[in-house]
């Protein structure tokens, strides 16, 4: 039997608040354990929470970035639970009114556009970890992050593969970024995912049962417990089982997912408005004036890539992949006055290359904008060659000189006095007769051997379309 | 000294009649001597005479307010820094706040003294103050009988003139039935005046602070002092203070006062109907205007109530878990064992009954039929409120349905418990603000006449409790063996 596949994607991204989204308490990661934490933050009695306007902004900013109905008016909710690292006993969400209504994402796969249904976005608080190492057989508490502010970006199940979920939670890791409403740092858990996934048979109007997959935190991840999860419901149907609705959790060590609980014993949350918050109201001022303060977003600027500079999708694509990059690259174009093609290719080829290698983002990049810009000056008006450009390249990642200097101090500008490439054409042709008569003789291939005699004798400095041209004369006669 | 209003004792201090040491040690030695009614949890011995040194080198140099060096004490549910606060429960019998509530701050920066943390019902929930895990408060008028609660060691500490005033708080009555059972006056701000921060919750959008003293004039200087809005309580209201005491003396012009047909049906006890209609009958004599109003959702209030508030406590004391701060069960052998162990043992009986309600309210398949209906009928009598106060300036009738009644007389009995707050609850519910001032007795024992305002009309209030305190003595009477 053909499958469908299902997903819906639960997105967890940190807003980039300097304080926690109900107390003063710094958000910083990596502090000492329980010294971000202050009496509201560990739930003491008597205290109160107090609502960081500025996760409000945050949260409308992302609204109008996906073209979502922002409510008038929205109200947090008590989620109840007992749990060690959740220091009220319950976690303060929201629950019938989110801030953010629907909207939409559009994801590219295989070259096809397709839109991805937001159905809410909500504000809430994070909880605090629970330590297991470190404290023979007890637990320990970290209430550093608890508070932080989440927003919960809920998709519909409009996905149908695992490269689809992934392609979806990049776009909006990008969005966010953008936004600068998260540092999307994954591995310090800033954007979390967990994922609902069912399968049905192709042509099947209702959804299969689902699971949900907890908290796979990498891109790389997801489409594995995604693939995986899919595999193991397929499996479990086609002998004649049925998939129990249940949260699974992702182990990537032993990349599979395992039961964490059923629906049976899933907690009733028992969520009522929050008596102690009023509810945020929204004035369409304050949007206005968001909207307003909203950067061009990742699709408006790949456009004008494309439309601007005459960029190919893909190139787009990657160069408007993060606004620094969008940035580096503008600004690199500008210093190179306009040469596109070269900035372009540069920056999406070599330095990329470089900087993965070393583990750097592009706001860490040793060659800044002017720097590489100069460079490709050079290369777009033949002072160096392509060739000789990567040597270029190479001493100004590890210097602080700019290409015009390196190309001075090494002597690599390119030979343009025909005369003395003629004279070394001439020594070479005379030197290798053997060679010379069996490029007379139609073996073509040759030629290759007297460039490169030409090229090692003027050490890569001579301009290669003019030692083709000449090479080809000569040879001729 | 202790039968001075909180005026005369300022004046006293400025004119050096006494020191505000002197005047301190006074009302510790009294609380001292009268230890037998269990007024207290804590009593603040040392910081209180701290206080009062401080106070008075602010007086020799003719610094401070009205308050500075005057005895005050806190009911115990107002986390005070270095001092523990318990909120009657053995839950916190070990809880030392690191922070004060915003009242106490106000207070110790007016110069305050603290004698102590007042006995309270565990975590607010109850009538009588039976249900503090340091056992009841009694009632100076008969220590036989329950000062009422939850406020109760507020109410009994100032009837027995151990403190010249105390805060309360109120959550369906808690400082107007204890005031009304010990003959004081007690006033019940509108929701938001004062602010919540630091102030233990039990319901959270019922629960507000407000003062208790012996007088309406007292009351104003007190309120003065607590209401304004706060930045740590979203729920307190940026509304202006007005000056409380500014027109205490200006005599009513007018007054219409209305009465609710619910508040004087055949349930009331005849003795008690007879105090409040003398007391309305002082007032039709300089000049007030009656009229009977009807509310019609009155008789929802107590269910509204026991599931509105309930609901909110299961969820405001899951935090006493036992992590970290206040009980924990000795030896958890999971952390299973060590929720149900440390909240089964620290919590009593009437507080585990509110959680469980509350936490069946809550239950799916359970909110819309309980907590959405009682949100419901809370509107409906919050528009009863609203009508009847578009119709005249204050609602009067009684404050509780019988005066003190015997210790152990109703603790067995959770239902007959909960309707001695018939009177009060349903105005927590409109969030309106109300007071209870002494109106005469039955059988020896206080009973409480209660006027309901406007929101944020408070002055109104204060003005007409004055002006019936200006012509009658009640508010004057002390228990025998406290004089």
């Amino acid at each position: 039997m053909e499958w469908e596949v299902v997903i819906g994607l639960e997105i967890h991204a940190q807003l980039a608040t300097k304080s926690k989204i109900f107390s003063g308490a710094s958000t910083a990661y990596g502090a000492q354990p329980n010294t971000q934490a202050c009496a509201v933050d560990l739930g003491l009695p008597g205290v109160l929470p107090v609502l960081n306007q500025e996760a409000v902004r945050m949260a409308v900013k992302f609204g109008l970035a996906i073209e979502a109905e922002i409510t008038h008016y929205s109200v947090f909710a008590r989620k109840n639970y007992f749990y060690p690292d959740l220091p009220k006993g319950y976690q303060i969400s929201q629950f019938e009114l989110p801030i953010v209504g629907p909207g939409h994402i559009d994801i590219d796969v295989d070259g096809n556009t397709k839109r991805i249904g937001v159905t809410r976005a909500h504000l809430e608080e994070d909880a605090g970890k629970s330590l297991h190492a470190d404290f023979q057989g007890l637990t320990g508490i970290d209430l550093n992050r608890a508070g932080t502010p989440l927003l919960e970006i809920v998709s519909e199940p409009d996905m149908r593969s695992a490269k689809e979920a992934v392609a979806y939670m990049r776009k909006l890791h990008e969005l966010v970024r953008y936004l600068e409403i998260c540092d999307g740092n994954m591995q310090e858990g800033s954007f979390r995912c967990d994922a609902n996934v069912s399968v049905r048979p192709k042509g099947q109007q209702e959804f299969g049962t689902r699971t949900e997959l907890k908290n796979i935190n990498s891109f790389r991840f997801v489409e594995r417990a995604i693939n995986h999860e899919v595999e193991r419901q397929i499996d479990v149907i086609e002998n004649g089982g049925t998939i129990i609705q249940e949260t699974r959790l992702y182990d990537a060590d032993a990349d599979e997912t395992r039961s964490m609980r059923t629906k049976e014993e899933a907690n009733d949350y028992r969520y009522f408005p929050d008596p102690d918050l009023l509810p945020i109201y929204i004035e369409d001022s304050l949007k206005a004036q968001l909207k307003s303060e909203l950067p061009e977003l990742p699709a408006a600027k790949k456009e004008r890539f494309m439309s601007q500079f005459g960029l190919d999708q893909e190139t787009a694509g990657i160069l408007t992949s993060t606004r620094e990059l969008a940035q580096f690259f503008e600004l690199t174009v500008e210093a190179s006055d306009n040469v596109v093609k070269l900035a372009a290719n540069w920056i999406s080829g070599d330095l990329i290359g470089a900087l993965n290698k070393q583990s750097l983002e592009i706001t860490e990049s040793p060659i800044d904008p002017v720097r590489l810009g100069g460079l490709i000056k050079r290369i777009s008006d033949n002072t160096i060659s392509g060739k000789i450009a990567k040597q270029v390249f190479e001493a100004m990642w590890h210097g602080q000189d700019s290409a015009d200097d390196i190309i001075e101090a090494q002597g690599l500008k390119q030979i343009t006095d025909t005369g003395a490439i003629e004279a070394i054409i001439d020594t070479i042709i005379a030197n290798n007769p053997k060679q010379v008569e069996q490029y007379l003789g139609g073996k073509e291939k040759v030629f290759g051997f007297f460039v490169g005699q030409v090229m090692k004798e003027t050490q890569g400095k001579a301009s290669p379309a003019e030692v083709n041209k000449m090479l080809k004369q000569k040879l001729k006669k | 000294m202790h039968n001075k209003t909180l005026i005369e004792l300022a004046a006293g201090l400025r004119s050096r009649s006494y020191s505000s040491v002197e005047l301190t040690q006074h009302f510790l030695s009294r609380i001292q001597q009268h230890q037998d009614l269990n007024a207290f949890i804590t009593v603040s011995e040392d910081i209180a005479l701290q206080q009062a040194e401080q106070a008075d080198k602010k007086l020799a140099n003719d610094d401070g307010g009205l308050l500075t060096g005057i005895p005050l004490a806190q009911k115990d549910i107002f986390c005070t820094d270095g001092v523990k606060t318990t909120c009657g429960s053995k839950m916190l019998d070990n809880f030392i706040a690191p922070y004060n509530a915003t009242v106490v701050e106000k207070f110790n920066d007016a110069g305050a003294v603290m004698l102590g943390k007042l006995n309270m019902d565990e975590f607010a929930m109850g009538s009588s103050n039976e249900t503090s895990f340091y056992g009841a408060s009694k009632n100076p008028w008969n220590s036989d009988t329950v000062p009422g609660g939850s406020s109760g060691g507020s109410a009994a500490a100032i009837a027995a003139r151990l403190t010249p005033a105390a805060t309360g708080t109120d959550t369906g009555g808690s400082i107007r039935q204890p005031a009304a059972l010990c003959g004081i006056t007690g006033l019940k701000p509108t929701y938001g005046r004062v602010s919540r921060y630091g102030m233990i919750a039990y319901a959270s959008s019922l629960d507000q602070g407000g003062p208790m003293a012996r007088s309406a004039a007292d009351a104003a200087q007190l309120l003065q002092m607590m209401a304004g809005f706060d930045t740590k309580d979203s729920t307190s209201v940026d509304h202006p203070v007005p000056d409380y005491s500014a027109d205490l003396n200006q005599p009513l012009q007018g007054l219409k006062i209305g009465l609710p047909e619910q508040f004087f049906s055949d349930d009331l006890d005849q003795a008690i109907a007879s105090v409040i209609q003398a007391a309305i009958d002082e007032y039709t004599k300089s000049g007030a205007q009656i009229k009977s109003v009807s509310m019609p959702h009155l008789d929802y209030a107590i269910p509204a109530y026991y599931v509105i508030a309930s609901a909110e406590c299961s969820s405001n004391l899951s935090r006493y878990d036992g992590v970290r701060f206040g009980y924990r069960c000795q030896n958890p052998q999971d952390l299973e064992d060590m929720y149900t162990r440390s909240r089964g043992e620290a919590f009593g009986a009437e507080v585990k009954r509110r959680i469980l309600m509350g936490t069946y309210a809550l239950s799916a398949g359970y909110y819309d039929a309980y907590y959405l209906k009682a949100q419901k009928v809370r509107r409906l009598i919050s528009n009863d409120f609203k009508q009847a106060l578009s119709e005249v300036d204050v609602l009067m009738g009684p404050v509780s349905p019988t005066t003190a009644f015997k210790l152990g007389e109703k603790t067995g009995d959770p239902i007959q418990m909960y309707l001695s707050d018939i009177y009060t609850i349903a105005i927590n519910l409109a969030g309106l603000p109300a007071m209870s001032i002494p109106a005469g007795f039955v059988n020896e024992m206080p009973v409480g006449l209660q006027i309901i305002g406007n929101y944020f009309e408070e002055a109104k209030l204060l003005q007409t409790a004055h002006q019936y305190q200006m012509v009658t003595d009640w508010h004057q009477r002390t228990p025998h063996g406290f004089e």
